[in-house]
């Protein structure tokens, strides 16, 4: 099926695509002039406006251009890597950002140049992100901020954040909270690891002693700050939608490979189990292919949701049945170093590991059980969770 | 090692803007022709079938001929709109032998010779309505699992054996009968009215697809397919059969779904909406979540089918394996969410289930298709 509006706009993409490869040699260009350069000439984020990355081609317009790249062995700006800055502060300084910031800070953010992370959660503020308490006080074309972050992924990679505040503690938390750009190399940003159940740190401590940001790298309205996060959530579930996958990508691919080159390893308890996991596994990829699909045509539906749990649960119960099926060798564990990694890397570890870190997929970017509240509410359209804290001042409420 | 095999193409999962009038049209009718408590009333009666609705749904949508070619005096559509309507059908629990007549029974004969004149006349006559006809085996025969025997033909043509829980049986005017003759398989039709043929309804444990044993003594047949064709048609009519089952179970598990979210907004028990309890919400969250995905695998068997698509067996197996316990999931979930209601035989929901948990052993069980699978995607016990 065509994914751009006709097969006649794919083709004038794909030529497009090839005429930029003519006049932009990649076997002989530096990779990052090479991604520069694309990025001038729009085919970066075909979607986005011209200037900016784009050409205001519609969003499914963009696996053709990848998929044109991809053939031609150009380089890419290893999406994995930058994949806040790519799916979550990109969109939000699209939406909410002044002409300026889009200038600054599109362009090396999708070359990944810069490397961006996310300073939401706070140890008292992780499901419930609207009850953070980190400060901002206006100090003349400044805002000076107190506060600590946690669980930040990348953050020692990271030179640029995007951060929430409270900006008024005597409103109800939905209100006086602000959002803003936050230079990682600031005086005051202090990053330390946070090892986690992998032995890794591939999350941290972010403490914020008197940080200045001046409020030209504000996004959005002052007080406006939980209506500007909700559209960075509202992008990470989007962005799940990505590239389409082969029948067997991802974990399942993982364990079933183990499995084929293992005979010794098979019982028919654990091949029941292999079974119906794949089954799963193609049911889920094909939810995935058919939300894009949706998207395509203009019909985004409200799946997206239902994929990530789908995705957390997966994972998880895959990663599970492979130590199981290694027998003694799942009692040993690759390395317990604790290592400052710039991404996760599934395939690049051993069973435990998989395991240990497939936890992480039920909790990150909202846990598994505030996505069912919100099918629960959102698609299904059931009664919300009764509110106690809908009127009381921030400062008023208990912690 | 091997591996799975890939897709030959990414299935277009969406539904048509053509399938998406089908749907309004099918359903209008349904409502139209009664609602689950006249569907009650109906299947403990002599007539637990809704002929009048069928002649309706062939004559007037034409849903029965769908995948007949014109030529024919089908639709010449394709299993996509074949599904859609199955979805429906699901939906409202159609008291209607579609399974058995414009599925199975016209799947096999598609698969024969179809120029030869009886072959012909009765595809026009199921396609139109104007025929029931069904295909005689075990409504638990799984799609690859061997020619099935238990009827042996002479070489005249008379058929002697007797087959166990046919579906749509009781109503059909012809057999499609697979059976062992002297030449090897071969493709029978018999007039469920000639000598010698029995039909004899059996207590089903779905109420609204009705089974039957048949027992063939002598029976005068007539062979439309040979030893080359004729297990090959029956595999064929099988696969086709286990692919769209999955679309009947993505409509039932719609309806349950869409019924006890209507259910737990208006009950109250301690003050509140039962549905704005946290355990009942998520517990249908898992519900919809289900039916996300067996929508995707449901669509990608029709579509697979309609182009006639080498993954047919794989998507197929995986329609079966998921959608059917998604369905039954959703049907119980249904049943506990009413409370004593759901327990009750007014309420029309265990109606659903028995047809879920029906679903669920037709054309295969999941573990089955599970077996079958194992063997196409190169994971072997
Ligand atoms: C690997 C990893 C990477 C992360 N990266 C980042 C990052 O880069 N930036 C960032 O800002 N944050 C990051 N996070 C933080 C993550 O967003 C939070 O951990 C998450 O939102 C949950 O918050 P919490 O940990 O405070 O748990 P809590 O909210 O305290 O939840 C504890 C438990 O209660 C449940 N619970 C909470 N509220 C409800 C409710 N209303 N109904 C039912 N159950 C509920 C939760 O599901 C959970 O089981 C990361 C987390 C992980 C694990």
């Amino acid at each position: 099926m065509s994914t751009v509006d006709s097969e006649g706009d794919a083709e004038d993409l794909r030529s497009r695509v090839r005429e930029f490869l003519r006049e932009h040699d990649h076997t002989v260009m530096e990779p990052l002039d090479f991604l520069r350069a694309r990025f001038d000439a729009g085919l970066a984020w075909v979607h986005f406006p011209a200037g900016l990355g784009g050409i205001g081609a519609p969003r499914a317009a963009q696996a053709v251009v990848d998929a044109e790249f991809e053939a031609a062995g150009a380089p890419d700006n290893n999406p994995r890597r930058i994949g806040i800055g790519l799916g979550m502060a990109a969109p939000t300084i699209l939406q909410f950002g002044t002409e300026e910031q889009q200038r600054r800070f599109l362009r090396p953010l999708w070359t990944g140049e810069e490397v961006w992370c996310q300073l939401f959660s706070e140890p008292g503020a992780g499901s419930d992100l609207a009850a953070l308490g980190t400060r901002a006080v206006r100090d003349g074309s400044d805002w000076v901020v107190e506060g600590q972050k946690v669980w930040t992924s990348g953050a020692h990679v990271a030179r640029w954040a995007i951060l929430v505040t409270r900006t008024d503690p005597e409103v109800p938390k939905h209100q006086g909270m602000t959002y803003f750009v936050c230079d990682m190399t600031a005086p005051g940003v202090e990053v330390r690891p946070l090892r986690q159940i992998t032995g890794e740190a591939e999350f941290n401590e972010v403490f914020l002693n008197g940080v200045r940001i001046p409020d030209a790298q504000r996004l959005g309205e002052i007080g406006d700050g939980w209506r500007v996060a909700q559209a960075t959530l509202m992008n990470e579930r989007v962005a799940i939608g990505g590239r389409p996958t082969p029948r067997e990508g991802g974990m399942v691919g993982v364990v079933a490979q183990t499995w084929r080159e293992r005979p010794e390893l098979r019982t028919p308890e654990l091949h029941d189990r292999l079974l119906r996991l794949w089954v799963e596994a193609e049911a889920a990829r094909l939810a995935g292919d058919r939300l894009r699909q949706q998207l395509a045509v203009g019909r985004p539906g409200p799946e997206g949701s239902a994929m990530k749990l789908a995705f957390a649960r997966l994972s998880q119960e895959l990663s599970a049945l492979e130590v199981e099926l290694l027998g003694e060798e799942g009692l040993r564990y690759d390395d317990w170093t604790l290592r400052r990694p710039d991404l996760v890397d599934f395939t690049g570890r051993e069973a435990g590991y998989r395991y240990l870190r497939a936890k992480g997929n039920s909790i990150e970017g909202g846990t598994s059980e505030v996505l069912r509240n919100i099918i629960a509410e959102r698609v299904l359209g059931l009664p919300t969770e009764p509110r106690a804290d809908k009127d009381v001042a921030w400062k008023d409420l208990p912690r | 090692m091997e591996g799975p095999p890939a897709m030959t193409g990414t299935p277009d999962l969406l539904y048509s803007d053509v399938e998406t009038d089908l749907r309004a049209s099918v359903r209008d009718l349904l409502t139209d022709h009664g609602d689950p408590a006249a569907l009650l009333a109906r299947v403990e009666s002599g007539e637990p079938y809704d002929l009048k609705l069928w002649r309706t749904l062939a004559g007037d949508l034409g849903a029965a001929g769908l995948l007949v070619p014109e030529s024919l005096g089908g639709q010449g559509a394709s299993a996509r709109e074949t599904a859609l309507v199955l979805e429906e059908l699901g939906r409202g629990l159609a008291p209607v032998p579609f399974l058995g007549s414009a599925v199975l029974a016209t799947c096999a004969l598609l698969h024969t010779d179809t120029t030869q004149q009886p072959v012909a006349e009765l595809l026009g006559r199921l396609a139109s309505g104007a025929a029931i006809g069904c295909l005689a085996v075990p409504l638990s025969a799984m799609p690859g699992t061997g020619f099935p025997t238990g009827v042996r033909a002479t070489a005249e043509g008379r058929l002697t054996g007797r087959i166990g829980t046919v579906a749509d049986a009781t109503v059909a005017e012809t057999l499609v009968v697979p059976a062992a003759g002297p030449d090897g398989a071969g493709l029978y039709l018999v007039e469920t009215r000639a000598a010698g043929v029995t039909v004899a309804e059996a207590v089903p444990l779905d109420l609204t697809r009705r089974l039957a044993d048949v027992t063939l003594e002598d029976a005068p047949a007539r062979r439309v397919a040979g030893q080359d064709t004729a297990a090959a048609a029956v595999r064929a009519a099988l696969l086709a059969g286990a692919a769209l089952l999955a679309s009947e179970q993505l409509g039932l598990a719609q309806w349950c779904l869409d019924e006890t979210v209507a259910y737990v907004k208006q009950r109250y028990q301690f003050g509140r909406p039962v549905g704005s309890f946290q355990a009942v919400k998520h517990r249908l969250a898992e519900v919809y979540l289900h039916l996300v995905s067996a929508r995707a695998a449901a669509r990608a068997a029709a579509d697979t089918l309609a182009r006639d698509d080498t993954d047919l067996p794989v998507t197929a197996a995986v329609a079966q394996a998921y959608c059917a316990p998604a369905a039954v999931h959703a049907a119980e979930e249904c049943i506990q969410l009413h409370g004593g209601i759901g327990m009750t035989w007014e309420h029309p929901a265990h109606l659903y289930l028995k047809r879920a948990k029906a679903d669920e052993l037709a054309l295969g069980t999941p573990a089955k298709h599970r077996r079958i699978l194992a063997g196409l995607v190169d994971l072997p016990g």
